[in-house]
């Protein structure tokens, strides 16, 4: 009862001033660059699109019911068998491409966040490790993960792909172990710096546990960096994830991602049938840009208040 | 020193021999060798008899020693579709990646460094913006697309060059490369350049920003003070400084422009070791991808070996810092 009039007293003078709180502070911070904004506005309409594909598209590219070879490499614009128009024309096996670039955007996204997810959170139970016992067992972790990132990530996919084989499952492995050690590094490197700050030390002085002390007071002053390389690392497994499919040992034909999309293309090119490869390139170079540029931003609007 | 390189010598070492350790663990225990070695059409007796012959019926440790031992005498089995030694087609298709990668070093100076002098000197001007717009689309661009849509237009629709294959190649001055016909020359750029994309934004961005810190500083004041003309403040003064980080990056790409030269490979059908090796991954050619692996890693681990050295030598304080841990 008490508790509920203090909260009134206190709501009710601030009620015509917008209260400050941090979220608010971060958002007008954010959508002050206009590129940002039009790249957020951009990834948000992509996500939507392709988590509405089976809705809004004409054709279930996988469905072979509703796949007709007769259709084959229509130019965009034409008219399909079945009655609807093909916008951005077919592929060599008949399937309507702006369909299959929003399941194939699907499937990209999906391995890009999977891998990304997973990169993360092993990363930053690594890089926690390390930052927090410190000593042997601090300097062999940061051995390894100098040791890998002296190798470009997709040699290191590459190395595992010829070692696991194909398929999303694997794949989604390859980009973990290809990218953990970035989450790992920038856990760590944190992590020090905030243990070695005070609340650290009274959180310490109170007697809380140690598992309080990583996950309630270190891990929390950790994400900013995290989000920041999380993004741009989720940008980067995507199109890793891409070019393996592209070399012919990522994902399956029967799993088309963009860069299968665009491999089957390649075929077509010589011939002048330039559609089939260019427009999911389209979609996967605006993807990566979209997240790449909120990700820069998020650098710039979290990266201050790190400093204070 | 000598301690510190024979230290180093000795990480390298340990470096090449847990590679060794993962790639052949990873090849034999976690994909079945049987299954890649064998003809699928095999009955079992012939089964049986390639596995002895493989020795794939040893216990797992020997086998390893064996393929140590093969590796130690420079032997990493035969191909089995071409039926060479898998080293030896690797040395063999060498030459083309590394000169792949030479060009695309050259062409990233030769686009980078005009590019960025002029962003670094008129940042206001609008060229200036349309260049760093341009080298963040660098950076963003998939490699393997921006292939594909240079084959569209310089190939396909104008017909100025080649699509794919590396073209005559001639002998000069000792050296056997495609430079030195025009054949090759035409052949050669697209690849290059489609390799080069990463790096001429990289050289851009760093050019651009040493000419913006360096033209604050005294010694450029001076040379204006001096009266010496703009090109020479320039071309002269600023260049110098700012061509160590320049060139101490790219030589730091050049082990990253042979591990994306598969890519380029692959897309130009460059007859390189990048392309031997997605070939080889296609056809599950076993020894071909083990030995390209293990000396690709060896690239690497020399790469950094020279790269630490250099820094020691140039740079007491890594020196120091390394033997106080």
């Amino acid at each position: 009862m008490s508790e509920q009039t203090l909260q009134e007293t206190a709501e009710e003078p601030q009620a015509p001033i917008r209260v400050e709180t941090p979220f608010r502070r971060f958002c007008s911070e954010f959508f002050e660059s206009k590129i940002a904004t039009v790249a957020l506005v951009t990834l948000v309409a992509i996500l939507s699109l392709a988590l509405a594909a089976p809705w809004i598209t004409p054709q279930n590219p996988y469905d072979l019911a509703q796949v007709s070879v007769l259709d084959n490499l229509l130019e965009p614009g034409e008219k399909a068998f079945a009655g609807y128009t093909m916008l951005l024309g077919s592929d060599g096996s008949g399937r309507d491409l702006y369909s299959a670039i929003l399941y194939g955007l699907r499937i990209s996204i999906a391995v890009g966040l999977a891998s990304g997810v997973i990169a993360l959170m092993i990363g930053t139970a690594i890089g926690l490790t390390a930052a927090y016992s410190g000593g042997r067992l601090d300097t062999l972790i940061m051995r390894a993960v100098d040791l890998q990132l002296s190798f470009p990530a997709v040699l290191i996919a590459l190395m595992l792909v010829a070692v696991l084989g194909r398929g999303i499952d694997k794949i989604i492995i390859a980009l973990v172990v290809a990218q953990w050690a970035y989450y790992a590094r920038t856990v760590r490197a944190t992590a020090l710096v905030e243990s070695s700050k005070e609340y650290i030390e009274a959180a310490r002085c109170l007697g809380l546990s140690h598992a309080r002390v990583v996950f309630r007071h270190v891990l929390p002053n950790c994400l900013a960096p995290l989000i920041v390389i999380g993004t741009v690392q989720t940008a980067s497994a995507i199109a890793l994830e891409s070019t393996l499919s592209f070399l012919g040992v990522g994902l399956r034909q029967t799993e088309p991602s963009l860069g299968v999309l665009i491999s089957n293309g390649q075929e077509y090119i010589i011939s002048g049938r330039y559609w089939i490869s260019t427009f999911p390139g389209v979609a996967l170079l605006i993807t990566i840009v979209a997240i790449n540029l909120v990700g820069d931003q998020l650098r710039d609007v979290l990266n201050p208040r790190l400093k204070k | 020193m000598t301690v510190f390189i024979i230290r180093r010598l000795m990480q390298a070492a340990v470096v090449v021999f847990l590679m060794s350790l993962i790639v052949f663990f990873g090849v034999n225990v976690i994909g079945d060798p049987v299954d890649m070695l064998v003809n699928p059409e095999a009955d079992q007796a012939e089964i049986e008899r390639t596995i002895k012959a493989l020795g794939l019926d040893q216990p797992i440790h020997i086998q390893y020693l064996h393929f140590l031992g093969g590796i130690s005498e420079g032997d990493f089995g035969r191909s089995f579709i071409r039926g060479e030694p898998a080293l030896k087609l690797i040395i063999q298709h060498m030459p083309a990646t590394i000169e792949l990668a030479l060009v695309s070093l050259v062409i990233s100076i030769a686009l980078g460094i005009p590019l960025g002098l002029f962003a670094g000197i008129y940042p206001d001007n609008p060229i200036s913006r349309a260049i760093m717009a341009g080298s963040i689309l660098g950076f963003s661009l998939p490699t393997f697309w921006v292939g594909l849509m240079m084959i569209m237009l310089f190939a396909v629709w104008l017909g100025w060059l080649p699509s794919t294959g590396r073209g005559d190649t001639a002998v000069f001055l000792g050296i056997r490369s495609s430079l030195w016909t025009l054949d090759g020359l035409s052949h050669l750029f697209m690849p290059a350049l489609n390799l080069a994309l990463t790096n001429i934004s990289l050289v851009i961005r760093l050019v651009r920003a040493g000419v913006r810190e360096a033209m604050l500083q005294d010694y450029i004041k001076f040379a204006r003070a001096k009266g010496l003309s703009a090109n020479r403040v320039i071309g002269v003064h600023l260049l110098k400084n700012i061509m160590i980080p320049v060139v101490t990056v790219l030589g730091l790409e050049f082990g990253n422009l042979l591990a994306f030269s598969v890519v380029t490979e692959t897309i130009f059908a460059w007859p390189g070791m990048g392309k031997l090796l997605i070939d080889s991954l296609l056809q599950l050619d076993r020894p071909v991808v083990v030995a390209y692996l293990m000396i690709i890693v060896l690239i690497f681990v020399v790469i950094n070996l020279i790269v630490d050295i250099a820094y020691s030598l140039l740079d007491p304080r890594v020196r120091l810092k390394d033997q106080g841990t």
